[in-house]
């Protein structure tokens, strides 16, 4: 017999209503609540050894107290699942399902929740923990608990689980493996046949899709302008003091240029392992066009050159790391009072 | 930086990848290893080509044009 | 033009004294193979070994696989060997099924690949269920890279053509004909069906990444109108590595999937029309005139309403790959492409580099960064230590006990983008 581990809130776990949810966290043994309804769908494969119930704000606001909570009973009684909720739309009560969910993941404990789509803990969740698809409010319970506690057992037992779709949970966006029936050119005629007969059909892998960035407002007047150089080409001082990463940077560097009119060949180098660096380390303006920039700003076809070099390699820089990196890069040319960027990648 | 409101151009070789994730302002660069150069150029000539590129791509920083590409780099476009 | 393809299923391959097939059972002899390889200067030594399915035995760096064949008359792989390049498509091609003659030996650049004939990578390629010929070839010292990367393609390629001429005159076979009529007529029939085209990216951009086009590179080839029957004699062979997941051999070219599968279904779903041969160069103008010319030869010359587009490599080729699939798709042609995804070890990144919203339709042949832990094999034809070097291996890959933990990028054929594989991969 498999054991489970039951979290839920004040509320499901007849505590009290909103005035309980600053409750601190408490066990008992057995099923309380809301656990019961999974006992019977659960009996032939698995018990509820205990039942925790905490105050949706109290875990909100006191994460880590609620997490320690949770790892002591783990410790404790050696679940092979954790099942938190279902919190339908709930929001707090959601993130707190989540986290304990991920949390118990953390200690190698299978853990499920139950969430309604727009409850914001699945975007937060998705990716640590399977969330099953459930209704909006408590009246979805009947539906919740057949679908969590099946698919429960199927985890505990160790059944193939099925595609998102099938098995009715959100997918966490990781792709996986599999070998199919037919091989690949001749699903490709299948899908190609569906395609133009008008049918239905389903493309193996949804493209990415990628915000179109809304051009700001031009400079009115290069030659007033301040112009600021920012390069992805892993470009850094010879000896790259600063260990910049040949790929998967997450962290860029801003160099000050000071009077120099140009990067001099012996003191720049570039780091960058995605091609061949022989042409840029002989002459970095290949790169960082700097040289150009001061003599455009001589020439007064633009006002002045930010002396500093905002650099950083890319090369399978992950979005969210390249995002993050130029939000900081703009807060920087904000403050030094840039007007616009040349940007240069490999 | 175009979110904080500083024009910003993207020098780079395969533009269309640069479309693809969304920037605004586009120039084409002369290669992967060397976007602002060229080795096979004798010194002036590559100084020539570098400050076509720069003030090509400086060049769309000034305008209003809401999809811009300093050359026209697709074949099939949106 | 009508070409007779006469297969024989080759059950067991054995190495003696003399040519010779038998019930199946053929023998090849391994002086004369040895000798005919060390005809070429170029080329130092050469042994000769056998790796049959189910063995324990792997095979490393693998740099190409040929499937044995031969025209009743005239060459196979035209424009290789000899001066002349003469025509082929019709008349009769036997073809030995079940075997391949594979080209390993020290290692040519880091792009080659693992073929093990059993244990967890076998289900990955197609290859761990074909007796092998396995060429372990050496180079004369004084041979650079690029020359060494010939003398090990031609070797493999005049060995595949030696082995296919036993055939020649066999009685047992099964026929198959290919039957290709001329541009007007095939646009003509099967009114009632969608036409549809084939779009076969090549890659064409230097030492490892090319392909040989009646044996001339395809670097100086603009998208080009090719016949299932050229395919089928060796009109294209592989100079190319890649990456050893998504590289196409020149056993994959002989037996085009995505021509077999059209094939099947000719006359019956819809009416093929034809196919275009598209090398991916490496400067964003060549990739743009290439592009261009395969879109009009589909549309304007062949007038196609569908078409499928397979790939190879990935990176760059991507954008070749999606402006296709957009230029088609806006004038009008339904188009599926086939690629393989670099998703990450975990599977939580983008899968492609670059995206087009028309590409609505993609078979994924899986994501070539999972890894896969291997286990010792009894016998290893090649050199194992290269695996540090090849794609999907590195320094670790080589663990204390004797196991191998590279990606299935390593894998010979494992996600091959002409879709020779059941590999596949699915969002959880």
């Amino acid at each position: 017999m498999k054991k489970v581990l039951f979290y839920t809130n004040q509320f499901f776990g007849q505590v009290g209503g909103e005035d309980m949810a600053y409750c601190q966290p408490e066990v008992t043994e057995g099923m309380r609540g809301s656990a019961n309804t999974f006992g019977a769908p659960l009996k032939d494969t698995a018990e509820i050894v205990a039942t925790v119930v905490c105050g949706d704000n109290f875990y909100a606001e006191n994460m880590e107290t609620g997490r320690a909570f949770l790892r002591e009973q783990i410790e404790k009684y050696h679940p092979d699942m954790v099942i938190a909720g279902p919190a339908f739309n709930a929001g707090r009560f959601g993130i707190a399902c989540g986290d304990v969910c991920k949390t118990a993941k953390e200690m190698g404990v299978e853990a499920i929740t139950g969430l309604y789509e727009e409850n914001p803990a699945v975007e937060m969740y998705k990716k640590d923990c399977y969330i099953l698809k459930v209704g909006k409010s408590a009246a979805g319970i009947r539906k919740a608990v057949p679908l969590m506690a099946g698919f429960a057992k199927k985890l505990l037992t160790g059944e193939k689980i099925g595609s998102p779709k099938e098995e009715q949970y959100y997918a966490k966006g990781q792709r996986v493996n599999l070998f199919r029936e037919k091989n690949g050119a001749e699903r490709a005629v299948d899908m190609l046949l569906a395609k133009v007969n008008g049918q239905p059909y389903e493309t193996e892998l949804e493209i990415s899709t990628y915000e179109k960035v809304e051009p700001s407002t031009p400079i009115a007047d290069l030659s007033k302008a301040k112009i600021a150089l920012c390069t992805t080409g892993g470009i850094v001082p010879f000896g790259n003091p600063d260990h910049m990463v040949a790929a998967t940077a997450k962290f860029w560097k801003d160099y000050a240029l000071g009077d120099a009119q140009r990067l001099e060949q012996g003191q720049w180098e570039s780091v960058h392992a995605g091609f061949d660096p022989v042409y840029a380390n002989e002459d970095p303006n290949r790169v960082a066009p700097y040289d150009m920039l001061k003599i455009l700003e001589k020439e007064g076809v633009i006002g002045s050159v930010h002396p500093f070099l905002a650099s950083t390699t890319g090369n399978s820089t992950s979005v969210a790391d390249a995002t993050r990196m130029g939000q900081e890069i703009a807060r920087r040319l904000l403050d030094a009072g840039v007007n616009g960027v040349l940007l240069t990648s490999t | 930086m175009e979110k904080a409101g500083i024009p910003a151009a993207h020098i780079c070789t395969v533009t269309p990848i640069s479309k693809t994730v969304g920037a605004a302002r586009i120039f084409g660069a002369q290669a992967i290893p060397y976007p602002t150069g060229d080795p096979h150029l004798s010194r002036e000539k590559e100084m020539a080509r570098r400050r076509e590129i720069v003030t090509g791509a400086l060049a769309l920083l000034t305008s209003s044009d809401k999809s811009v590409d300093g050359e026209s780099n697709a074949v099939f476009t949106d | 033009m009508d070409l007779e393809l006469r297969n024989i299923q080759i059950r067991d391959v054995v190495l003696g004294e003399e040519n010779r097939l038998s019930d199946g059972v053929l023998t090849v002899d391994a002086a004369a193979l040895q000798a005919l390889l060390l005809e070429d200067p170029r080329v130092k030594s050469a042994r000769i070994d056998l790796a049959k399915p189910g063995e324990s035995c792997r095979i490393l760096p693998v740099k190409d696989v040929i499937e044995p064949r031969a025209k009743e008359t005239g060459d196979i792989f035209p424009g290789v060997f000899g001066t002349e390049v003469p025509e082929v498509g019709s008349g009769v091609t036997y073809v030995l099924k079940g075997c391949a003659v594979v080209t390993t030996g020290p290692i040519v650049g880091f792009q080659e690949g693992l073929i093990d004939m059993s244990g967890p990578a076998a289900p990955y390629t197609l290859f761990s269920k074909l007796n092998n010929i396995v060429l372990h070839l050496t180079k004369r010292e004084d041979i650079d890279p690029h020359e060494h990367e010939e003398v090990v393609r031609k070797a493999g390629l005049k060995a595949a053509a030696w082995i296919g001429k036993i055939a020649v005159g066999c009685a047992e076979y099964e026929s198959e004909i290919y039957h290709w009529p001329s541009l007007g007529e095939r646009t003509a029939q099967y009114p009632g069906l969608p036409k549809v085209a084939y779009v076969c990216n090549c890659m064409a951009q230097g030492l490892l990444h090319d392909t040989y086009f009646y044996g001339r590179d395809a670097k100086q080839l603009v998208p080009t109108l090719v016949s299932p029957n050229e395919f089928c004699d060796g009109a294209i062979v592989s100079g190319n590595c890649v990456s050893p997941g998504s590289k196409t051999t020149t056993y994959h070219h002989l037996n085009n999937a995505v021509i077999k599968a059209l094939m099947a279904r000719h006359g019956k779903d819809l009416n093929f029309v034809g196919i275009v041969l598209n090398p991916l160069m490496v400067t964003l103008k060549e990739k743009q005139r290439d592009i261009m010319l395969s879109v009009h030869l589909v549309t304007e010359e062949l007038g196609a309403e569908a078409a499928i587009i397979s790939q190879e490599g990935f990176g760059n080729p991507t954008t070749d790959l999606m402006h296709v699939c957009r230029g088609l798709e806006k004038r009008g042609v339904k188009t599926v492409i086939i690629t393989n995804e670099d998703a990450g070890t975990d599977g939580m990144s983008e899968s492609l580099p670059d995206v087009v919203t028309e590409a609505n339709a993609i078979v994924s042949t899986g994501n070539s960064n999972a890894t896969i832990l291997l286990p010792h094999m009894d016998r290893v034809l090649g050199e194992l230590k290269e695996v540090e070097r090849v794609t999907g291996g590195n320094v670790d890959s080589i663990r204390p006990d004797g196991t191998l933990l590279l990606e299935i990028h390593g894998i010979m054929g494992g996600h091959n983008l002409q879709g020779n594989t059941y590999l596949s991969a699915t969002t959880v």
